[in-house]
């Protein structure tokens, strides 16, 4: 299962790698970071069949997670096989941005510190899912 | 009216000479003992009338007698008074005519037909006394008067001299008591000035206070961030350390894992190290934005301090109002290097800038009357040719009506509402760029479409 990192904090990337390392080496999941909103769409465009769940920070200079967000729901409304998942991930988990969040479509909100262990299950879930 | 009756004339003129020299003379003051005794010249008159009246003694010499003693009075009180100038010319205007009458009193005593025979030339010479007693009387009057005149002369100057000085003594007490109270408005003046510069730097400390106070959030926020990156990698090493000792235990130990394992726990410890600086950095930052100033200069990262203070003054606001995000662009320009400066002061002004910045895109973005809006902020740092240094914060906000751009730099001026700004900010923006290091601070600005400030620094 393909997910796709957005954050500015370049640190995310190594954190990830070591946290989901037996996953990664299993297989099960691939992770791929964009350290931008723009970054994020450009490889999005790029990839859009093998992404099959975007985790985006909010908080980034340039365009916000949340734009990135209506982007994605935008352009990838339907496209084969499925549309991607995306879970926001951020720091300002008040109830105003997670509203918004959903409204635009978000499929999932968690906030930051990231609780691993709990984030590891949901992705796992999903990759049965998947599977 | 047997006898001598004539003598009562005598007393009359005696009296009413005593009266004339009196008033001349001023006797009352110049001779008070003999000014009395003269209210008794009447005496010897009526002693000789009694005298001769006792006798019987008829005579037609005995007035003139009396009158010669009458004179002869009047010239000792002039001899007592020859000092004076009047009296000495009275004097020389009386004596004739009393040596005359006394010389013919003589004579009719004892001869008086010789007195008869020359009466001619006694009438002429008795005349002769006569004008020349009232010619030298007058010139003593008009003596009299001219000293009169002067001595009132003499009187109005003085007079006017204690006045003069009663003036100086009342102008000196005047000056004295002006001088008290401008010493006093002065001294005043200098409590009040002194008052007033607590007051400022009471005002410049709170301003700092409260601007810093607004950014706790934003602080909150970055210190957060490296300390969920301290949490996360702690936590990794451990699950690391876990897994390479199993990897130890088991019989077919896979020696590139666990060199790939020590790497990373490697790796994490200094990924834990950076993002504690990283914390310890931003509140070293805080702290020295809240510490009273030593406006020391020292060499300063502008570009650094830019991006740290962007950062706050963005999840500042974040933090403030959720719904708020706004595109940032920076270009720090490499070339910028160190420069001198005192870096809290300048952190203060790049706080105020961007926090302003922030406030306007962030009042046009609800004002909602720009479809499609998308509030950018954006920082620039240039090393100009000439050695200069220039940042340039740019929004694409509300803008600065033309009315108020001139009044934006002075003390208390603030168009936000009553409790969101001090009005202080860019006036102590202004005199930390101006005064502090000897640069610039100017503002672009057009109303609606945005504002970019530019601070220029010497190099």
């Amino acid at each position: 299962m393909k997910i796709l990192v957005v954050d500015d904090e370049a640190d995310v990337r190594v954190l990830f790698e070591q946290r989901f390392r037996r996953e990664i080496r299993s297989g099960l999941f691939t992770f791929s970071f964009a350290y931008s909103g723009e970054e994020a769409l450009t490889y999005l465009h790029d990839h859009a069949s093998e992404v099959v769940l975007i985790l985006s920070d909010i908080n980034m200079p340039g365009m916000s997670g949340l734009e990135l967000l209506r982007h994605i729901k935008q352009t990838y409304a339907a496209p084969p096989p499925t549309p991607p998942q995306v879970m926001m991930l951020t720091a300002y988990g008040d109830d105003p941005t997670r509203q918004q969040a959903m409204q635009l479509g978000a499929n999932d909100f968690l906030t930051k510190p990231v609780d691993f262990v709990a984030l590891k299950e949901k992705l796992t879930v999903l990759a049965s899912h998947e599977n | 009216m047997s006898v001598n009756t004539t003598i009562f004339f005598s007393i009359l003129i005696a009296v009413g000479l005593v009266r004339v020299i009196r008033k001349f003379l001023d006797l009352p003051t110049r001779l008070p003992r003999i000014n009395r005794l003269l209210d008794y010249i009447w005496v010897p008159g009526v002693v000789l009338f009694a005298l001769s009246s006792l006798i019987h003694w008829k005579s037609d010499q005995l007035d003139e007698l009396y009158l010669l003693f009458v004179f002869g009075v009047g010239i000792w009180v002039l001899l007592r008074l020859r000092t004076y100038r009047p009296a000495r010319l009275l004097l020389l205007a009386a004596l004739p005519f009393v040596a005359y009458s006394a010389f013919e009193l003589v004579l009719a005593l004892v001869a008086p037909a010789m007195l008869k025979e020359y009466d001619d030339s006694f009438e002429v010479a008795q005349a002769f006394t006569f004008i020349w007693l009232f010619t030298f009387a007058l010139i003593a009057r008009n003596q009299k008067n001219q000293l009169e005149k002067d001595r009132l002369l003499r009187e109005e100057e003085e007079k006017a001299k204690q006045r003069i000085s009663a003036q100086n003594v009342e102008l000196e007490r005047l000056v004295a008591e002006r001088t008290a109270t401008l010493t006093q408005q002065a001294e005043e003046l200098r409590y009040a000035l002194t008052e007033l510069r607590i007051t400022q730097n009471q005002l410049i400390q709170s301003e700092k206070m409260a601007s810093l106070g607004e950014l706790t959030a934003g602080i909150a926020h970055e210190i957060q961030n490296p300390l969920n990156f301290v949490t996360n990698f702690s936590d990794v090493s451990t699950e690391l350390l876990t897994e390479l000792e199993e990897e130890q235990q088991k019989p077919d130990r896979d020696p590139e894992l666990e060199a790939e394992i020590l790497t990373d726990l490697k790796q994490n410890l200094q990924k834990i190290t950076h993002h504690g600086q990283r914390a310890a950095s931003i509140v070293r930052a805080m702290l020295e934005h809240s510490r009273a100033n030593n406006g020391e200069r020292q060499p300063t990262d502008l570009n650094k301090l830019a991006d740290e203070y962007l950062r706050l003054a963005y999840h500042g606001l974040r933090a403030k109002d959720k719904t708020f995000n706004a595109t940032i662009t920076t270009f720090f320009d490499p070339s910028l290097g160190h420069i001198s400066a005192v870096s809290q002061d300048l952190g203060r002004v790049l706080l105020n800038l961007f926090t302003n910045a922030f406030y306007a895109v962030q009042k046009k973005q609800k004002d909602g009357n720009t479809p499609g809006y998308v509030p950018t902020v954006s920082v620039n740092t240039l090393h100009r040719s000439s050695g200069e240094v220039e940042i340039r914060v740019r929004d694409n906000g509300t803008g600065i009506p033309e009315s108020v751009k001139d009044k934006i730099f002075q003390p208390f001026f603030t168009t936000k509402p009553t409790g969101e700004g001090t009005g202080l900010g860019l006036s102590l923006s202004y005199d930390i760029i101006t005064k502090g290091h000897g640069g610039t601070l100017t503002v672009e600005t057009e109303e609606g479409e945005g504002t970019e400030f530019i601070i220029r620094l010497p190099g």
